[in-house]
């Protein structure tokens, strides 16, 4: 079976937010203005969180880049009353946006705050019109987003890999933030398949999930030392 | 009043002369009154209409306050419904004989403002156009789906339960001829008051009466599960069901006794809501907010000796954080001042009641403010620069239209409908006051070989 997820070394992270302008540029996320901004409208399926640790003045700032955490028992699926939210068969959790209500329960039992409402109609200049990813459907007003981890990357290398007729590779299938990052800190693969680097990433001793205790099962793994 | 109309009526009862009134004869200040209501409430149409165009953005709400002052009305009328038919049907199935002279105008409470709750969810829809994906994409694990199968079997329940007692009213009214004779020969649905038919009509009522008990207390239930079935802090709490359920009757009696105070004054009906149903519906106040306490205190001790960091962060925010004010508000409105009221008999008088039921509406409208908003603001993984909110003037301007609505469509139920109940009144008169009397003997050990008469 094949569960696809992420591990995330935040001592590789140095915070430079790259991740979060790929992820921008690939799935098209309308940017909003400073004013929606400042009322906490802003749209970031990869968003990199700085959270200080220790005390003063033993502190430092530990970079958490945050996607979706792609829950095995996601809380999100279950109170969605159309199911346009689900798990699909490789354990990533999509969102059908022809199908969402709008009422934003998902995104209130979401535990991680990682669902995203789209308050108005998106926009972009017309500069960046054309640049637009074909393959990633805009969203219509009133409706969630959030990361799905570029699954439409999935489903081209799935048909390559079916074309080449051979198993998919780690290589093949890579979202935008785990491509672009300048470290290597974001890592992808599948995590029942131990020819991929996760299957191992995740049981380092460094490994820990966020809010392991709820239950949730997250298939986001953060590699940290213990300090 | 046309003449004719006020001959007919002279040659009734008095019961039914005070009663039917209101359906022919009206002030001018009645329709001063509803013109400024149909205003604010075209106003609030208007509200919605930009929300519509425009998006969701044109509220308050961001995230993570995902839900806002249409959730909390949705809450809070919703809880204000639980007022006339679950009190009306409790009584009745209690044969509380007292509820006759009340029991109608709650039951009109009640299906008018479930309605107007139930469209505060779609008001809140990103997506009002997909409503309908609910019964084409079902998703039964969703407390919003168990959510909306209960309120529409409650809808139906209580709209059948007020209309079913009114058709020996509606006969009443067909047969006097003093007001639009083809409606209300459609209204009666051919009732024509033979004593087959009042019988069957009292052992539908007493039916409808139980079954409305449970849907009753279901509907608030599913409510609470919809906050405490997520993993949010503070909000996943077992206790919500039955506490919301408390919140919703407790509201609801402040909202009959308003309704009474206003409906005395307006149509002189001081001769069936008495002093002694002001007194009745007093102590039933004074037993919730005993009640809603009781709740509040054991929902927060817990959450506070517990100490999870995650639901002290919210637990804070309420005690003495950015809710300090709306939370002791809350405490003040719903227990400090309907407490100190209505322990003191000289308090339980329209004035009184009044004076602590108003305090509760606006308590009960804090404490739904208190459960859905600190807990938004609070999320368990805390953001930076994120969790306030303020209502903007499209959701205030929706708030005060859908009050401002529904006091109009009641004041237009009040034309339409006798307001108390006519052949309930007189079945009280002709056939209750020995029905009681032989109950209360009933109850009294049979007095066997004791005869006061032959003293011996």
């Amino acid at each position: 079976m094949t569960r696809w997820g992420m591990v995330i070394d935040l001592d590789l992270c140095t915070g430079c937010a790259a991740c979060e302008v790929a992820c921008k540029s690939e799935n098209n996320i309308p940017t909003v203005s400073p004013e929606q901004a400042e009322l906490g409208r802003t749209i970031s399926w990869m968003k990199v969180v700085a959270a200080e640790r220790g005390d003063f003045p033993a502190t430092s700032v530990e970079f958490y880049p945050r996607p979706c955490m792609q829950c095995e028992n996601p809380p999100c699926v279950k109170v969605c009353p159309v199911g346009a939210t689900y798990l699909d068969e490789d354990g990533i959790v999509g969102q059908i946006y022809a199908r969402c209500i709008g009422c934003r329960y998902c995104a209130n039992a979401c535990p991680y705050t990682v669902k995203y409402f789209n308050w108005y109609a998106p926009q972009w200049p017309d500069t960046e019109r054309p640049h637009l990813n074909p393959d990633v459907s805009v969203r219509p007003k009133g409706v969630i987003e959030k990361c799905t981890f570029c699954h439409h990357r999935r489903q081209k290398a799935r048909e390559t890999a079916a074309a080449e007729g051979r198993q998919m590779m780690e290589r093949d299938y890579q979202p935008a933030c785990a491509e672009i990052c300048p470290t290597g800190a974001i890592v992808f693969g599948d995590l029942e398949n131990p020819r991929h680097r996760v299957s191992r990433l995740k049981d380092d001793s460094r490994a820990h999930r966020v809010m392991e205790d709820l239950g949730t099962e997250p298939k986001v793994y953060y590699l940290r030392r213990s300090n | 009043m046309r003449a004719g109309v006020a001959e007919k009526l002279a040659t009734m009862s008095p019961d039914e002369q005070a009663l039917l009134r209101p359906l022919v004869a009206t002030s001018r200040s009645y329709y001063v009154v509803l013109v400024i209501l149909g205003a604010i409430t075209a106003w609030g149409l208007h509200a919605y209409y930009l929300q519509m165009r425009y998006g969701l953005g044109r509220t308050g709400l961001n995230r993570p306050e995902y839900w806002g002052i249409y959730i909390i009305d949705f809450v809070f009328f919703i809880g204000i419904s639980h007022a006339g038919t679950l009190i009306s049907a409790i009584l009745r199935v209690s044969q509380a004989e007292w509820r006759r002279a009340i029991t109608r105008s709650a039951e009109l409470i009640t299906v008018l403002v479930l309605g107007f709750g139930a469209i505060q969810p779609i008001v809140d829809l990103g997506r009002p156009d997909r409503l309908l994906n609910v019964l084409f994409h079902p998703h039964l694990r969703s407390p919003l789906l168990w959510d909306v199968m209960s309120i529409g079997l409650y809808f139906t329940a209580c709209t059948i339960y007020l209309y079913v007692p009114l058709l020996p009213d509606l006969a009443l009214i067909r047969d006097s001829e003093i007001k639009a004779p083809r409606l209300y020969r459609i209204l009666a649905a051919g009732y024509r008051d033979t004593p087959a038919q009042r019988a069957r009509l009292e052992r539908v009522i007493g039916w409808l009466a139980i079954a409305v008990i449970p849907i009753a207390v279901s509907v608030h239930t599913i409510i609470g599960w919809i906050f405490a079935m997520t993993l949010r802090p503070m909000w996943h709490s077992t206790i919500f069901g039955p506490y919301f359920v408390v919140g919703a009757i407790y509201s609801g009696i402040a909202a009959i006794l308003v309704a009474m105070v206003i409906i005395r004054r307006a149509f002189g009906l001081q001769q069936y809501f008495r002093d002694i149903h002001f007194d009745y519906l007093g102590r039933l106040l004074l037993l919730f907010s005993l009640l809603w306490l009781y709740f509040t205190f054991a929902e927060h001790l817990t959450a506070f000796y517990g100490a999870e960091p995650d639901e002290m962060r919210t637990f804070w925010s309420k005690l003495t954080g950015a809710f300090a004010w709306p939370f002791w508000l809350m405490v003040t409105f719903c227990f400090v001042i309907p407490f100190l009221l209505m322990i003191w008999r000289g308090a339980r008088t329209p004035l009184g009641t009044l004076l602590a039921s108003v305090p509760v509406i606006i308590g009960m409208w804090l404490e739904r403010f208190t459960i859905v908003v600190p807990t938004s603001v609070n999320p368990r993984w805390e953001l930076a620069g994120v969790g306030q909110y303020l209502p903007s003037w499209i959701e205030v301007s929706i708030m005060v239209a859908t009050f401002s609505g529904f006091i109009m469509l009641y004041m237009i139920a009040t034309k339409f409908i006798p307001i108390v109940s006519i052949w309930e009144m007189k079945e009280g008169r002709e056939h209750s006051v020995q029905d009681v009397a032989e109950r209360v003997t009933g109850y009294l050990p049979e007095a066997v070989g004791f005869s006061p008469a032959e003293p011996g």
